[in-house]
């Protein structure tokens, strides 16, 4: 009987946490456009979101790059076909790995970050505060975040786009005997718009994703410094697991 | 149950219902606040005092019964109405709840930005004035919340509880956590600002030598519902078992404390 019981408690809590998860994110959504629009909060956000993240999405982009050129130049050497290092390299980059390695590591930055800070607030009453103050915490504190993380990651990925075909390129030139000329003109005539495209546009939602997660997962935290910590691990975790269904699904849709 | 004549109360509360999953914190709690006056709610940890402020203030939603304020029911006001019954209010947070990403003249000054759409040169101003009126010098205006201790927190607190002048102001454990003389400090800012602004004050406290000291009325609320209520001064007079019980802190009584906090 129990084992029943605790089947249902565990089905209940998870459409309830489904549930609360859908009303958040229509309010998150339907706030972006009511006014006040907090401008300089959009842009700080911003910065923290993706400038800030320049520098560990550039490396792990460039050593992925690097990785990726070395396991091309393996499997291609299975069947005499070593030469399309680069036009494989390029086309997982901003197909996939792109993407998916801007957005996982956003999500482990800024995923944490948010929650850890929206959690604080919460457990410190200072999201009640900015309600006793006129201010609606959706729009303050939801809102800048959400904006900021979609319009920024696309900018983000494109960074880690050229980063990572850099790294295919340096390890292919210096370690695999590759022609740099040749390589670059490969990789040009082989890369296509929609490629690019179909990147920016995945990592545009996965931007979505983590600002949602950061924020939903610090409004609910419970409790005290406890409760700030697992806001921090589930906003990490659910926007981790999302980012990649949403990876494959987008792929499903975009695939061409 | 209540002494304030009908339709008079600047907040009222008529049979107002909380629960948080099987546990019922509010239980049909009627309470009439009359305009000017400063009222001290008493009552041990866990009985739903901040349930009770939370309610009014909107942040949880009651499931049942009313609430009044100016005679207009907000039991159910959201979006833009809620926002201009909000403005009516001014809140003191237990722990000062002061935005740490933002300097202390800031934190005084974001009802009046953020809210109302004061310039910023004009709130910081305005900022400086309130500090003052705390007994804050205008240096503290550039430091941040977390460089502040906890009695110049509560003061920060107040000076922008007070910022938008508020007709009503509640205050969370005004003292709790203050040593005795800051404790009383708050006390006399507290008399001072709601006197000044002629706001009607609530206040939630266990402290009841505060309680003394800012009442002008006092109701004890135990198990979701006001169990005594009448003049500060006759507190001691109750003859009220629980009153009794609270007023001299005895174990012993028909106060039973709750194990698990709301």
């Amino acid at each position: 009987m129990n084992v029943l019981a605790a089947i249902g408690r565990a089905v209940f809590a998870f459409f309830a946490q489904t549930g609360r998860l859908a009303v958040f994110t229509a309010s998150a959504v339907s706030n972006c456009v009511r006014p006040p629009i907090y401008w300089y909060l959009i842009g700080q956000q911003m910065l923290r979101i993706g400038y800030f993240s320049l520098p560990v999405v550039g490396l792990t982009a460039f050593f992925t790059g690097g990785a990726l050129a070395l396991q091309i130049y393996v499997g291609g050497n299975r069947f005499g076909a070593e030469a399309v290092v680069p036009n494989i390299v390029v086309l997982g980059i901003t197909r996939e790995l792109g993407p998916v390695i801007a957005g996982l590591m956003v999500a482990g930055r800024v995923a944490a970050a948010i929650a850890a800070e929206i959690g604080t607030m919460r457990v410190t009453e200072q999201i009640d505060a900015l309600t006793t103050l006129s201010t609606n915490p959706m729009r303050y504190l939801v809102v800048p975040r959400l904006i900021a993380a979609v319009v920024t990651m696309p900018l983000l990925v494109l960074v880690a786009d050229a980063i990572g075909v850099f790294g295919g390129y340096v390890i292919a030139t210096q370690s695999l005997g590759f022609n740099g000329a040749i390589y670059i003109k490969n990789t040009m005539d082989f890369m296509t718009s929609d490629d690019v495209r179909s990147g920016v546009i995945k990592v545009a939602v996965f931007g979505f994703i983590i600002a949602l997660m950061g924020c939903y997962s610090g409004f609910h935290s419970k409790g005290g410094a406890q409760g700030v910590g697992t806001a921090t691990t589930n906003a990490v975790v659910s926007s981790s697991i999302l980012i990649l269904a949403a990876n494959y699904f987008l792929t499903s849709i975009l695939f061409r | 149950m209540t002494t304030v004549a009908e339709g008079t109360a600047k907040v009222e509360l008529r049979g107002v219902k909380k629960r948080f999953g099987r546990k019922i914190v509010l239980d049909g709690l009627d309470l009439a606040i009359a305009p000017g006056e400063s009222l001290v709610v008493i009552g041990g940890s866990g009985t739903g005092k901040s349930v009770m402020i939370k309610c009014v203030l909107g942040i949880l939603r009651p499931e049942g019964g009313e609430i009044f304020v100016d005679g207009q029911d907000v039991t159910h006001l959201g979006g833009r109405a809620r926002d201009t019954v909000m403005r009516k209010f001014g809140m003191l947070f237990q722990g000062s709840a002061l935005f740490d990403s933002l300097p202390v003249w800031e934190n005084v000054a974001f009802g009046l930005i953020q809210g109302r759409g004061l310039a910023r040169d004009r709130a910081h101003e305005v900022a400086i004035e309130k500090l003052a009126k705390v007994g804050l010098g205008p240096e503290v205006a550039a430091l941040w919340p977390a460089e502040l201790s906890g009695g110049m927190q509560k003061r920060v607190g107040l000076a922008r509880a007070i910022a938008a002048e508020p007709e009503i102001i509640f205050f969370d454990e005004p003292t709790t956590g203050l040593d005795p003389i800051m404790a009383d400090v708050i006390n006399d800012l507290i008399i001072k600002c709601v006197r000044e602004v002629g706001a009607t004050a609530v206040s939630i406290t266990h402290d009841m030598v505060s309680a003394r000291k800012i009442a002008d009325r006092i109701a004890m609320l135990h198990k979701g519902k006001i169990v005594w209520h009448g003049p500060a001064g006759e507190i001691d007079a109750s003859h009220n078992p629980f009153v009794d019980q609270f007023v001299h802190g005895r174990a012993e009584g028909p106060i039973q404390m709750e194990v698990r906090a709301v």
